[in-house]
């Protein structure tokens, strides 16, 4: 088994404003914009670098993903940011007409995706998010793990030309993946091999199936963990090959079990080898307040309950 | 000039019609509305280049907001010489570039944005505007919006930013025909003095009472363009009579979304002579 270390804990969304601020150097074309959450989004030593590309939008999503759009008429590349909430079910028309339909170039930068938000509670815990824009024509949608990786991506995502959504949180969380990685857009990445079960996990969820893994060696059971960062275009033969292997899989999100990674898995394998699966993800329902390990724990989306979804889905071989 | 103008107007007025009678949908009414604004926009005031280019860098550009009004939209971009004018005969068909609102979808030259679900334009303009700032390029950005679709809230965003932004390389024209489809806008939901509203936000307000008298429309225009680039950006309010041109689709709003029938079509035409050929 691949040993994973924790360079340090870090939030993704600071793996964001770092990606973001590396943009301002090296990319004359990148503009950001943000609705009155700088500090939150980490955007900070981007604009203190390029006060000229960067737009306050004031408490206005709709017209910022409006203005992100006319932005890219003229040639420049917007990263929007807010939180996820705000990033898409609040503006959804705003995005489908004027982005995904207009074919813009823009980059839906959104954090404090899913109930790792914690205490503001479920007006702002959106986990309908990765359904509602993986259902628009040509949204590519990223959902990234740790500090490093998101900053790969943010950076990787200038060059990726098309409408993209990436996803990332609020809470620190461990920073494992190597930070000179490349990101490849749509490129599942393998980060144990096993022959028993299949875990899949996106987000704040791959640690988790990390720390599962050694949890079910330990039960003499053999794992193999894929990172899906990106959920649209999904790498399919990734899953394909891995299942073919184990006979079983679990999907794990910080998100609705409808519309999220596991439903796009299951319609891949339905197409091609109709296979056991498990879903780690929230039953349909809103979040609450409470510390994101509290809400974690309760709504069954941590280490545990990855082996226990595990341990399921062997048996239903 | 004023002649030539008047016959593009006339054939316009024609091509509308036809467009929309013989796909039995589409919404004449703002359209016929609209056209003496747009092709004097186009054909006087613009600085444009005809062969496209989504950027359109050192051009003006114009972002239609209130897509419905697809069928003069197309006309004007087609009789300029954006694509060609047998294409207005595929509005609304099967496989079409001319969709029943504008899209950039299928790539139709002229068309910078989808728009039809309203209230959307004015942001997509003001990203454009600042986008151009940016650039250092000095051309201006021009939009039309109706009255009706100022009852969605984002226009209030975006009007609040324009002018809090300094965006004065803007112009948008607001479509004053006191008509959406449930009615007057006075009696679906009264939205008192449009013009206050506007100075309220702190823009330079022109109006054009004659908005379907072409040299109304280029005087406020080039009073428009003058007071441009001063810190403020600059808003039209444009007096137009929906159904235009047609005696019988004036004063009603009853031909917001409807097509004539093909006594009312030969009715229509024989109102608006044929002056640069049918397509």
């Amino acid at each position: 088994m691949k040993e994973y270390k924790n360079q340090g804990s870090k939030d993704t969304r600071s793996g964001f404003g770092a990606g973001l601020t590396e943009l301002g150097r090296t990319n004359p074309n990148v503009v950001a914009l943000c609705a009155d959450l700088i500090g939150s989004l980490k955007m900070q030593d981007f604009i203190n670098e390029n006060p000229e590309r960067f737009f306050q939008i004031g408490i206005a999503e709709a017209n910022m993903m409006g203005i992100a759009a006319g932005l890219t008429i003229g040639g420049k590349i917007p990263f929007t940011g807010t939180f996820a909430n705000f990033s898409t079910g609040r503006v959804y028309d705003q995005i489908r007409q004027s982005i995904a339909y207009s074919n813009k170039n823009v980059k839906i930068c959104a954090s404090h995706a899913g109930l790792t938000l914690g205490e503001d509670g479920a007006t702002h815990q959106i986990l309908e998010d990765i359904g509602l824009m993986k259902m628009l024509p040509g949204m590519t949608v990223i959902n990234t793990c740790d500090y490093n990786q998101t900053k790969a991506a943010t950076i990787a995502i200038a060059d990726y030309e098309g409408s993209v959504y990436l996803r990332f949180g609020r809470p620190v969380v461990a920073n494992f993946t190597p930070s000179d990685q490349k990101f490849e857009v749509g490129k599942a990445v393998h980060l144990q091999k096993g022959t028993d079960v299949t875990i899949v996990a996106t987000g704040h969820l791959v640690w988790e199936a990390l720390e599962a893994c050694k949890i079910l060696n330990k039960k003499g059971i053999s794992a193999e963990v894929i990172n899906i960062h990106t959920i649209k275009p999904l790498d399919e033969k990734a899953i394909l090959d891995s299942v073919a292997k184990t006979g079983c899989i679990v999907t794990a999100e910080e998100h609705n079990f409808l519309g999220g990674l596991g439903e796009s898995v299951a319609r891949t394998l339905a197409l091609s080898t109709p296979t056991p699966q498990e879903f780690v993800a929230t039953n349909d329902t809103f979040g609450e307040s409470a510390t994101p390990a509290q809400l974690m724990d309760k709504y069954g989306l941590n280490a545990a309950a990855i082996v226990r979804a595990s341990e399921k889905v062997i048996q239903r071989k | 000039m004023m002649q030539d103008l008047q016959s593009i107007v006339s054939q316009t007025r024609r091509d509308i019609l036809r467009m929309v009678h013989k796909v039995n949908s589409g919404h004449p009414g703002g359209s016929l509305g609209c056209t003496e604004f747009l092709v004097a926009l186009y054909n006087e005031v613009m600085e444009i280049d005809i062969d496209f280019k989504m950027d359109g860098e050192n051009e003006d550009l114009f972002f239609l907001s209130n897509g419905h009004i697809s069928p003069v939209f197309y006309s004007v971009l087609a009789r300029r010489g954006y694509f060609p004018v047998d294409e207005l005969n595929t509005f609304r068909l099967l496989d079409s570039r001319l969709q029943g609102h504008p899209t950039t979808h299928e790539g139709l030259p002229g068309v910078r944005i989808a728009s039809g679900s309203l209230g959307q334009g004015m942001s997509v303009a003001l990203g454009a505007a600042q986008a151009k700032k940016l650039n250092n390029d000095s051309k201006l950005v021009y939009t039309l919006h109706g009255d009706g679709e100022l009852q969605e809230g984002q226009n209030w965003e975006a009007i609040m930013y324009a002018s809090a932004k300094k965006v004065d390389n803007l112009i948008a024209t607001i479509d004053l025909n006191g008509q959406q489809i449930d009615g007057a806008t006075n009696d679906v939901l009264p939205m008192g003095s449009i013009k206050a509203k506007f100075e309220a936000f702190d823009w330079i307000v022109l109006e054009v009472k004659e908005g379907n008298n072409l040299e109304a429309i280029l005087n406020g225009l080039k009073e428009a363009k003058e007071k441009a680039n001063n810190g403020k950006p600059v808003c039209i309010l444009l007096e137009t009579m929906m159904g235009n041109g047609v005696d019988f689709m004036m004063h009603t709003h009853a031909w917001h979304g409807k097509a004539p029938s093909d006594e009312q079509l030969a009715n229509a035409l024989s109102q608006n002579p044929e002056t640069l050929g049918d397509y």
